[in-house]
């Protein structure tokens, strides 16, 4: 059986590439026969709008059948266990089921559980790797290669699954990854996540001479604790026009979404000819589209 | 009940015997010479130890009974090898009144094979606040006084706790876990739950609240008990606190010396307990503590939950494993069959060591204790089946597991109540 994708680790870097390959190919708009007759289920317990969305829309070029469901529509609400929804769903039979979940390894609990595979659209804190691909896409259509690169990532990075899965994926490819935030979300554990990473409080070292800079939101539905103050934060964490000056002169900016204007980046910033915020929407169809094509077929 | 054990290698630490001889039981307590007519019982090539004693266990009941019942408790006790289980008090009701302390011992008199000794609750429901009624329930049975489950916050409640226990010669076991620092943790903190999204339990949320309970154990004069001791400081606080006089004493599980945090990269439930598997730096200071003898005992914290409950996303489901069936075959495995420690000590772990924790009138060969005995094949292969246990839940991650040493018979009371 196929195993899905539940995250970036376990995938190596031809793994990676492969996907990154078809869905460059992807990127010129189009609709495919591939899926037809194919049913996916789209199963968000968790709020979205972009994910899901680029899930639906990338399935449907490639001629599938969807259903999405959202946790708050579904028997969950009722009681009933993660596992007897998924076998419930399993029932009607669909060649894969893409899943976000608000508990860390809940697609891989499944997985072992489960007779279909599992797309990980997010699970907790964990790992996002649709979002990991399509930066790695929008990174090489701006930069042509990942290799050798400077990515700063700043912000939530404890309770970061796009920061997790960027750092796999960038590391695959050699890539000098340095990760930003104020300490208590900068848990000196990251350093050990995979080689070539390191570690700074200070924005202005992270940044210096970076070829990507990835900002993250301040996720504060995952913290359980009070927060730094949203002042001092945007002071010392937030990505500031005069900021760009201190990285490389073609450098990008990068932001998952949705991005909260003048809490981890200014309005400017966002809006600047240096944001690639919109190219990553963009992209996130195509590598889904990679990706349901890999799974399902 | 009459019982002679023929020809066994008889380890009784209390004693220091280590010999090939007969053991006799009279009317359920050992003595010189076995009656006339005794049932024979032959223990040639297998030790002959004192009943093993598990002071944490979980029998669930009452209010939990789809997971566990003293009865299948007790079973699976007498299956492990185990003579005595002392439950703690986090049951629906809690157990911090002689009422319930004396269902409890009435239940285990008509229900359980093996002896059941309750633990009362320090605070009333657990809640931490304000103590329980220790003397009543001490009238009522119980052995030692606990929160399990739950640590005692309040350092002024643990304090007044340690006072009154000390005047009733009581010891205060504590699950030393500070909550603020541990809320919300799910595994060890460390790498590996860095890696893998899931909230950490730092090794300092038990290590502030041991050094904590060794000053007040100072102040008080009370015998103080660390329950399941997992992190590597923490030991070392025990250790020093024996060293310098203090009735301070600990017991470990057989999952926190044989397990590390590497095992939830799987994010299978089976590996969730509290506290969490910790680093292998900790497991290795764990088996030291327990060569060196600052870890007194060994003991399961048997925590059986039905199987729906594990079958979950791994933050929602419950921490612990049962253990009474595993802990001597992963004794052997982990800590004897290394060369870590004797056949002696190892008995000592399970019976001298918890029996003075807790000052119990057991763990001993000697004329007149009650006669209980876990007769031990140390050269038996065997494969652990998690689905002919004798407990009532599943939740065991050593399904499967190969073990070389462990018990073929229990006796309690001079009566087979297990043979494998």
């Amino acid at each position: 059986m196929n195993a899905g994708l539940l995250g970036i680790e376990a995938l190596d870097r031809p793994g990676i590439e492969a996907i990154l390959t078809r869905a460059k190919h992807f990127q010129k708009p189009g609709r495919y026969e591939t899926l037809r007759h194919k049913l996916v289920v789209n199963l968000f317990f968790e709020a979205s709008t972009r994910t899901r969305t680029s899930f639906e829309i990338a399935a449907k070029r490639l001629s599938a059948d969807t259903i999405s469901i959202t946790a708050s529509g579904s028997s969950v609400s009722k009681g009933e266990s993660l596992v007897d929804t998924l076998n419930t769903l399993g029932a009607m039979r669909p060649q894969a089921i893409v899943m976000r979940h608000s508990a860390s390894g809940a697609p891989h609990f499944l997985a072992r559980h489960l007779n279909i595979p599992i797309i990980n659209a997010g699970d907790g804190t964990h790992e996002h790797p649709t979002q990991a691909l399509l930066d790695a896409l929008t990174i090489q259509d701006r930069r042509g290669t990942l290799e050798g690169l400077r990515v700063a990532i700043i912000g939530d990075i404890a309770h970061s699954r796009v920061a997790r899965s960027n750092v796999h994926l960038l590391s695959r490819f050699g890539a000098d990854i340095v990760l930003c935030g104020p300490a208590p979300l900068l848990p000196r554990e990251l350093e050990s996540l995979a080689p070539g990473i390191s570690l700074t409080n200070d924005m202005a070292q992270a940044i210096q001479d970076a070829d990507v800079i990835m900002m993250l939101r301040v996720q504060l539905e995952r913290q359980h604790e009070v927060p730094m103050a949203a002042g001092e934060y945007f002071r010392f964490y937030g990505l500031r026009l005069e900021h760009l000056a201190q990285a490389k002169p073609d450098a990008i900016v990068m932001h998952p979404g949705p991005i909260n204007r003048g809490r981890e980046l200014s309005s400017e910033v966002a809006d600047s000819q240096r944001s690639v915020i919109l190219n990553q929407v963009e992209n996130g169809i195509a590598v889904r589209m990679a990706v349901l094509e890999q799974v399902l077929q | 009940v009459n019982l002679l054990i023929r020809g066994g290698r008889v380890i009784d630490p209390a004693s220091g015997r280590d010999e090939i001889a007969d053991v006799a039981i009279v009317n359920g307590h050992f003595a010189h010479r076995p009656a006339d007519g005794s049932l024979e019982f032959d223990a040639t090539g297998l030790i002959v130890a004192p009943g093993f004693i598990d002071m944490h266990v979980h029998l669930r009941e009452p209010g939990f009974e789809h997971a566990e019942t003293i009865e299948t408790g007790a079973r699976a006790a007498a299956a492990g090898g185990f003579t005595t289980i002392c439950c703690m008090p986090n049951t629906i009701p809690v157990n911090d009144n002689a009422t319930v302390t004396s269902y409890i011992v009435e239940r285990a008199r008509n229900r359980a094979i093996v002896n059941v000794r309750p633990i009362g609750a320090i605070t009333k429901g657990s809640e931490g606040v304000e103590l329980s009624t220790y003397g009543s329930m001490k009238e009522a049975g119980i052995v030692a006084i606990s929160d399990d489950g739950r640590p005692v916050m309040n350092a002024r409640v643990m304090r007044r706790a340690m006072e009154t226990a000390h005047s009733l010669d009581l010891t205060v076991i504590n699950h030393c876990e500070d909550l603020h620092l541990s809320a919300g943790g799910d595994m060890h903190e460390g790498v590996h739950s860095t890696r893998l999204g899931l909230r950490g339990i730092p090794s300092a949320s038990e290590d502030v609240m041991v050094a904590r309970d060794i000053l007040l154990a100072e102040m008080t004069g009370a015998r103080y008990h660390v329950a399941h001791l997992s992190a590597r400081h923490s030991v070392a606080m025990v250790a020093f606190a024996k060293s310098k006089g203090l009735p301070v004493t600990a017991e470990t599980t057989p999952h926190h010396f044989v397990l590390t945090e590497a095992e939830l990269d799987t994010y299978d439930s089976n590996f969730k307990m509290k506290p969490p598997l910790r680093s292998r730096a900790d497991v290795e200071a764990i088996i030291e503590g327990i060569t060196s003898g600052a870890i007194d005992a060994i003991a399961t914290d048997h925590a059986p939950h039905a199987g729906s409950e594990k079958m979950q996303e791994f933050e929602s489901c419950p921490f612990g494993i049962i253990g009474l069936e595993t802990a001597i075959g992963l004794t052997f495995e982990t800590l004897v069959n290394p060369g870590h420690i004797s056949l002696r000590k190892m008995v000592e772990l399970f019976t001298t060591g918890p029996a003075n924790v807790l000052r119990l009138n057991r763990g001993t060969l000697a004329e007149g204790a009650p006669g209980d005995v876990t007769l031990i094949d140390p050269a038996r292969e065997w494969i652990y089946d998690v689905n002919k246990s004798q407990s009532k839940s599943r939740n065991s991650p050593f399904h499967g597991s190969k073990f070389k040493g462990c018990a073929v018979a229990t006796m309690v009371g001079g009566k087979v109540v297990y043979v494998s």
